[in-house]
């Protein structure tokens, strides 16, 4: 008997569709082996591209990798540091899963953060009381969201790609938040001893600092672990909930979500502005871990609404997965740190990183195409019905 | 109270006039939307095959670093301005292969190309510094002495120039050539266009090594055209990019529109360099944002009256509908 025939294997007993799985399942695992393969060639290419740059640029590799390291988890104290720089990147990454995840492209998580932070500022700096906190974690949220919400409108009510409202309002947040810096009555530092001349806002008070947790001489804010709280969450809403069920069935087919009863503008709109208060939550969060020192200052987000962006798209859009991805990420912020010493101009990081991403999307795109190659799409299923039929 | 209203529009009427018939003002303008207009251009050809290229981006910044470090090197403007195109068109060719032959999403490979190009000519400057000379000025004789637009129009340094035959190149190439017709088609209807033989991501990727030489170049003339600027900057394409992709919405996809669109974004770049300049105080967070604020605006209003790529940034893989 031939397996060939599509109508024959559909009649055939127990016995023919038990090895076409068996069948499948190595072809499967041949399939999962080429990915690995491809995952671990692809990482090789863009780490001996980065050390040939830097070779190249007259710097010593092997010392930058060893610097790399050293300042993020070999020196005493630097792997709590790396834990607290990962969590707003893993923050940043879950919202942008949430609205990829509704098929739109939300690329202005930079200036979410950077809004979200800036409001939280403003509760914290003009308010008071216990929940404190509470409120400006809340005002972050929102922050980013109205600012996310802005792209919303905009691409439900006017049709305008958010691709290019998001970015284009990163920019309009960058220099708005710099406006609030520029007076008082908003978030402009009025003590008269400021430290330096740069416009800053104030620092904010005690109560409104989110508390760290010491482990072997290192300490990270308990951020950290509300950001890997929030990824089982996302995961778990994601996966398992009528919620997310809808939402992926938005992001696959806008079309059959409205035959189904997804109400198509709300959920997006809705998707879209959670993205949006996942940044400006994050944003406030890093606020309150002592980021630029308990202030809000011009370049607060200083790339960590982009480079949240980036471990969602390597994590392709797993929020679990997010987590080692936060980290190495996050690794390789505080490793920076330690380049000066090498000569090395730490940029080269961000040319590390994003090279690192660009080779990383190249193995799964590769195993789809092989995938489509191998199985050919279903034949019609043949019935003894006239063609009349069917044409009726 | 009606006195004081009076005063200030007074005032505001004043500044438009002089803005209006500030020479300045215009020269700055013009060179902003030449800039503008090359990356419009490319990507406007792309938009029409049904690709969106927020890497146009990533392209202009790599047309004006290799421009800089070329003229650096060689001391010689065509060189540098033909290594600025080359730096876009390679690029395009990632942009292009990873989007429309491996399917990735085109905006994931748009803006991570973005940030890696942004982080690489950062990088490459700290080592090789691109300090670039001021081309002088080529003054049309008769033409440049129109007075208030005459220099503006006819006494640029010559690359700015460049952007004449580019531009009427870009339409004989999408409405006079057969390649066009298929890269209109494959933006309109790229099924079809695949039944009737047009191999459909091929043509796409073409038109995306278009957009990145046209970016490219626009990249090159940015940092060798400007008479303001000596050597590339990070930060001096600063989402320009994007701006050219406004002027596209608002153009509704046509070629004269988007022209249109450049030379107004184009004056509102114009607009935060010349007030101070003039004697206006405005507000310097508020003047910078003024063309992004501009190009949300526009694109609120435009992107839904006109007629776009049926096909636009979708991407397309045979026997998915």
């Amino acid at each position: 008997m031939t397996t060939t025939d599509p109508a024959a294997t559909h009649a055939t007993s127990t016995s023919t569709s038990a090895s076409t799985s068996a069948s499948a399942t190595s072809t499967s695992a041949s399939r999962g082996v080429t990915l690995v393969l491809l995952y671990v060639l692809a990482i090789a290419i863009a780490l001996a591209l980065s050390a040939a740059l830097i070779a190249i640029t007259g710097g010593p590799w092997r010392k930058v990798l060893t610097a790399l390291l050293d300042g993020s988890f070999r020196r005493p104290g630097r792997w709590g540091d790396t834990l607290a720089e990962s969590a707003p990147l893993l923050v940043v990454a879950l919202g942008a899963i949430v609205s990829t995840r509704a098929g739109l492209v939300n690329i202005g998580q930079e200036g979410q953060l950077a809004v979200g932070a800036a409001t939280a500022t403003y509760v914290a700096t003009h308010g008071g009381g216990p929940l404190v906190l509470l409120f400006a974690l809340v005002a972050g949220v929102v922050g980013g969201a109205v600012w996310a919400g802005i792209a919303a409108l905009l691409r439900y009510w006017r049709r305008v790609p958010e691709v290019i409202t998001t970015l284009l309002l990163v920019f309009v947040a960058s220099q708005g938040t710099g406006y609030l810096l520029t007076r008082t009555f908003l978030l402009l530092d009025d003590d008269p001893n400021k430290p330096n001349r740069v416009q800053t806002s104030a620092q904010v008070d005690a109560d409104t600092r989110i508390g760290f947790i010491r482990v072997f001489g290192n300490e990270f804010p308990w951020s950290v672990v509300l950001a890997v709280v929030l990824a089982v969450v996302v995961a778990v809403m994601l996966s398992r909930s009528t919620w997310g069920f809808k939402l992926s069935v938005l992001g696959r087919n806008p079309r059959t979500a409205q035959r189904i009863g997804v109400p198509v503008v709300l959920a997006g709109a809705a998707a879209l502005m959670i993205s949006g208060a996942f940044a400006g939550l994050a944003g406030a969060a890093m606020l309150a871990a002592g980021t630029a020192n308990y202030r809000y200052t011009p370049g607060f987000a200083n790339n960590i609404g982009w480079e949240g962006l980036l471990v969602a798209l390597v994590a392709r859009n797993r929020p679990l997965v997010c987590i080692p991805v936060a980290l190495v990420f996050g690794a390789l912020r505080t490793g920076s740190g330690f380049l000066a010493a090498t000569g090395v101009e730490r940029s080269i990081v961000d040319v590390v990183r994003s090279l690192l991403v660009l080779a990383l999307l190249v193995p799964p795109a590769v195993a789809a195409i092989q995938r489509r190659r191998v199985s050919p799409p279903p034949a019609p299923v043949a019935t003894d019905e006239p063609v009349v039929a069917v044409a009726r | 109270m009606i006195a004081v209203l009076g005063v200030v529009l007074a005032s505001a009427a004043s500044a438009v006039g002089d803005v209006l018939s500030s020479e300045a003002m215009y020269q700055s303008a013009m060179r902003f939307a030449i800039v503008l207009a090359f990356a419009a251009a490319g990507e406007w050809v792309a938009e029409r095959a049904g690709t969106l290229n927020i890497s146009i981006e990533a392209m202009m910044i790599g047309g004006a670093y290799a421009s800089a470090v070329a003229f650096g090197a060689f001391d010689i403007v065509p060189l540098a301005l033909l290594v600025g195109v080359l730096a876009g068109v390679v690029v395009a060719l990632v942009q292009a292969h990873l989007s429309h032959q491996l399917s990735i999403d085109q905006f994931v490979v748009g803006l991570t190309l973005n940030l890696f190009v942004l982080g690489l000519a950062l990088f490459l400057d700290s080592k090789w510094e691109a300090v670039t000379s001021v081309v002088k000025p080529t003054r049309l004789p008769v033409l440049h002495d129109i007075p208030v637009v005459g220099e503006a129009l006819f006494g640029q340094p010559w690359p700015m120039y460049l952007i004449v035959p580019v531009v009427p190149l870009a339409w004989w190439l999408v409405f006079r050539t057969r390649w066009g017709l298929e890269i209109r088609s494959v933006g309109d209807n790229p099924q079809s266009a695949d039944v009737s033989g047009i191999h459909v991501n091929r043509r796409r990727r073409e038109s995306i090594m278009v957009a990145g030489a046209f970016a490219g170049l626009g990249g090159g003339v940015l940092v060798l055209g400007q008479i303001s600027i000596a050597g590339y900057e990070s930060g001096h394409v600063g989402l320009k990019g994007i701006i050219a992709i406004a002027a596209v919405i608002f153009g509704g996809w046509t070629l004269r529109g988007t022209l249109m669109g450049c030379v107004l974004f184009g004056y509102f770049f114009a607009l935060q360099q010349t007030l101070p300049v003039l004697g206006y105080r405005i507000n310097a967070q508020l003047a910078a944002s003024l063309p992004y604020l501009v190009a949300l605006l526009v694109t609120a209003v435009f992107a839904t009256r006109t007629r776009q790529p049926r096909a636009l940034a979708q991407p397309f893989v045979r026997g998915l509908t």
